[in-house]
């Protein structure tokens, strides 16, 4: 009986030795992660929180703590059907359904067909890619001031065609308060396409070559080797794609400042640029963080069944 | 034991002396004067302090704009690390001071006579329950008309004094084909010219019951459509690429000889002087036509913040300096306001700023004196915002007739309160 229990006393050391060992490698991805996650759960999750708590509340410039009630999202729905003359919230929220679609949309597009045109094994190549890719380099505050002057009746576009000549040319489009949404969309999508061709470019490398021979042997035109083969394979590319200009979309805030400064009237505002406005300069935090969430919320709408629908496809 | 009690005493006021006398000599200041004439007129006050052995540091405000260096003072305030003292603007000051964390410069005040020498409608924001809290550093005003002298005498127009008048001349320079009203179209530029708008048709007591007491009844009135109309007409002098554009790139205009008249704050004499522009040879500056007598006013304060002990002493000279005749006089001569104490003398100043000195002495004994609501000095951001977007949305035609301005106007403000 003794025997057992000191047998047992000196093996336990040992045992102990190697497990600790083996703990702190299994650990170590752990730790090595704990310091990134401690900082998003605090600064990203934390915030939220503290953003969603704070739209109860009556916080003005400085945040309080006291729960008020819901009238910052109450003020907010009073907003959104505030049409004639439209309300700020009304302006920003219709304007990030028209930017968001058509920027996703038409970069989408544009990326693919450019991938498609780049990947017939043209020459020059390597000098076409770096140049739609540029763009992606620069900031959106860059893009901005470009786009403005080059958009500014008086100095760019319109100005240089009338000094050639074309006197009756008219786009005034970024002094209208009607159209000055789409020529956010226009910088963006210059902005952003060369990267989504990347994207697609990649993609179209990495479809097996054998699949496509295949299908020309069998008789498919080109049309219907890109509509029923190349494409529904690039649909992982499609995601990838979409969430990147997605989160581009709605985060552009600097886009809007810096092209327009906000629009005629403030027709060019994103919600971003309501939050902004309204949580720094008008003293309004808790619309503005009402204004976040709400944000928020679409985004989650929007992502998560998209993300959903992909990731569960994919076993199959 | 007496002994004891005595050397500890020595002790103590000895400790007292040393700790007094390793006060901080250093001003920690929050800004956004970094550009041409508002730099240099910022290293007078700079220099006088040099001179009491009081170093000058920087805050460092990424971006530089007065909405950037806001939301870096509200980080700083919140993680308790007060600056010595921040530009700051109206309202402002009275929110961090209802927040608790402003100084106190009663004492200073008393001894150099603050109460009397500036103009009680300032003292309505450097001054909160009785405690000085500000040092005023000038006053600007918005009421002015900035005239190129050249364009005027080639239209042989006369200086405006009712607003028909101001549209005649309008009129006659759009004959002559030079853009009679340069203006930007930013909304607070918009907003500006409205203040003036309002207090030209309304007069006096209207502006200042409407845009200072925000009375539902004024903010309602006949009056106040009048007003928009007024607006309307204005708008219809602006050349068509007006959206947008910055106050200096209209204010440039105005130089080139491009524009005949900008609606300004005196801040734009700056760019005249910047294009060595002389008034009286080169340009003109009126008071706006019906307002002459009153003065819309804003005002750069330096909010004084409750700093340690050890920085208290640097404030007392940073907030005396700043209210120093020769500083108040030096730096306003270069930036274009006039001085926040009405007994400055006048000779360093030309012909606008002498002008704008007696203006605001005669406003402020006449009780003239408004804050701008469109600078923020006539009621609280959310309110000075709200009045923004419904003047530049009427500006810009989402909202349509001044009917439906008047209504919004009142709806807007209601809901800022």
């Amino acid at each position: 009986m003794s025997t057992v229990a000191t047998s047992q006393i000196k093996l336990t050391p040992e045992r102990h030795h190697a497990s600790v060992r083996s703990r702190l490698q299994d650990a170590l991805p752990k730790i090595v992660l704990a310091p990134s996650f401690a900082i998003t759960i605090v600064f990203v999750y934390g915030f939220i929180l503290w953003t969603i708590y704070l739209s109860f509340t009556n916080s003005k410039t400085f945040p309080s703590y006291v729960i008020t009630g819901s009238r910052a999202y109450q003020r907010l729905w009073g907003w959104t059907f505030d049409t004639d003359p439209p309300s700020s919230w009304y302006t920003s929220i219709t304007n990030m359904g028209i930017f968001g679609f058509l920027y996703i949309f038409i970069c989408l597009a544009l990326g693919l067909f450019l991938a498609i045109l780049l990947d017939q094994k043209i020459r020059g190549e390597g000098v076409l890619r770096p140049i739609y890719l540029y763009p992606m380099a620069l900031s959106f505050i860059v893009t901005g001031v470009a786009w403005k002057w080059f958009l500014d009746p008086g100095l760019g576009l319109e100005q240089t065609l009338h000094q050639w000549g074309w006197t009756s040319f008219h786009f005034d489009w970024i002094k209208n308060k009607d159209f000055v949404i789409y020529t956010v969309v226009i910088a963006g999508v210059w902005q952003a396409s060369g990267f989504i061709m990347a994207m697609f470019l990649a993609g179209l490398r990495g479809i097996d070559g054998e699949i496509m021979k295949a299908a020309q042997i069998d008789g498919a035109t080109t049309f219907q080797l890109y509509r029923r083969i190349v494409i529904p394979l690039l649909r992982p590319i499609f995601l990838s794609a979409f969430i990147v200009l997605a989160h581009l979309a709605i985060k552009s805030y600097d886009l809007v400042v810096a092209l327009t400064s906000g629009g005629p009237g403030g027709s060019a505002w994103l919600p971003s640029n309501f939050m902004y406005e309204y949580t720094f300069k008008r003293n309004e935090m808790a619309v503005g963080s009402a204004s976040a969430v709400i944000m928020l919320m679409t985004i989650v709408a929007i992502i998560v069944p998209y993300l959903y629908s992909e990731l569960r496809e994919k076993p199959r | 034991m007496l002994r004891k009690l005595l050397i500890g005493t020595a002790l103590a006021s000895g400790l007292a002396f040393a700790a007094h006398a390793e006060d901080v000599k250093e001003v920690q200041m929050l800004h956004w004067w970094t550009s041409g004439g508002e730099a240099a007129a910022l290293n007078v006050l700079k220099g006088d302090l040099a001179k009491e052995g009081y170093a000058w540091k920087d805050v460092p405000v990424a971006g530089g704009g007065g909405d950037a260096a806001m939301t870096a003072l509200k980080a700083m305030v919140a993680a308790g690390n007060y600056p010595t003292a921040s530009q700051m603007l109206g309202y402002t000051v009275l929110d961090y001071a209802a927040a608790g964390v402003m100084g106190d410069l009663t004492e200073t005040a008393k001894k150099e006579g603050w109460d009397k020498s500036v103009p009680a409608a300032l003292q309505k924001f450097s001054v909160y329950e009785g405690k000085w809290v500000a040092a005023p550093v000038n006053v600007h005003s918005v009421n002015w008309l900035w005239i190129n002298k050249a364009v005027m005498d080639k239209i042989g127009g006369t200086e405006p004094k009712t607003f028909d008048d101001f549209v005649a001349l309008l009129d006659k320079a759009k004959a002559a084909g030079v853009i009679p009203l340069a203006l930007g179209g930013q909304n607070w530029q918009e907003a500006t010219m409205f203040d003036s708008v309002v207090l030209s048709t309304g007069g006096p007591e209207f502006y200042k019951k409407a845009f200072n007491d925000l009375d539902d009844a004024s903010l309602k009135s006949d009056t106040m459509k009048k007003s928009f109309d007024n607006l309307a007409k204005l708008v219809t002098y602006v050349d068509p690429n007006f959206s947008g554009r910055d106050w200096n790139l209209a204010t440039a205009m105005v130089i080139k000889g491009d524009a005949l008249v900008q609606v300004m704050g005196d801040w734009a004499k700056g760019e005249f002087h910047a294009a060595n522009k002389t008034p009286g040879t080169d340009f003109l500056c009126y008071r706006f036509p019906g307002t002459d007598g009153s003065v819309i006013y804003n005002s750069d304060m330096f909010g004084m913040f409750n700093v340690p002990d050890d920085r208290k002493a640097a404030q007392v000279a940073l907030a005396t300096a700043t209210l120093s005749k020769s500083f108040q006089s030096a730096f306003n001569v270069v930036k274009g306001s006039v001085p926040a104490r009405t007994d400055v003398p006048d000779t360093d100043f030309d012909a606008c700023g002498k002008k704008g000195i007696a203006d605001l002495k005669a406003a402020n004994d006449g009780g003239t004196l408004f804050g701008s609501l469109a600078q923020g000095y006539g009621a609280p951001p959310a309110v000075a915002n709200a009045y923004k977007d419904v003047v530049s949305k009427f500006v810009h035609g989402q909202i349509k007739t001044s009917d439906e301005a008047v209504t919004e106007l009142v709806k807007a403000i209601d809901d800022a309160k």
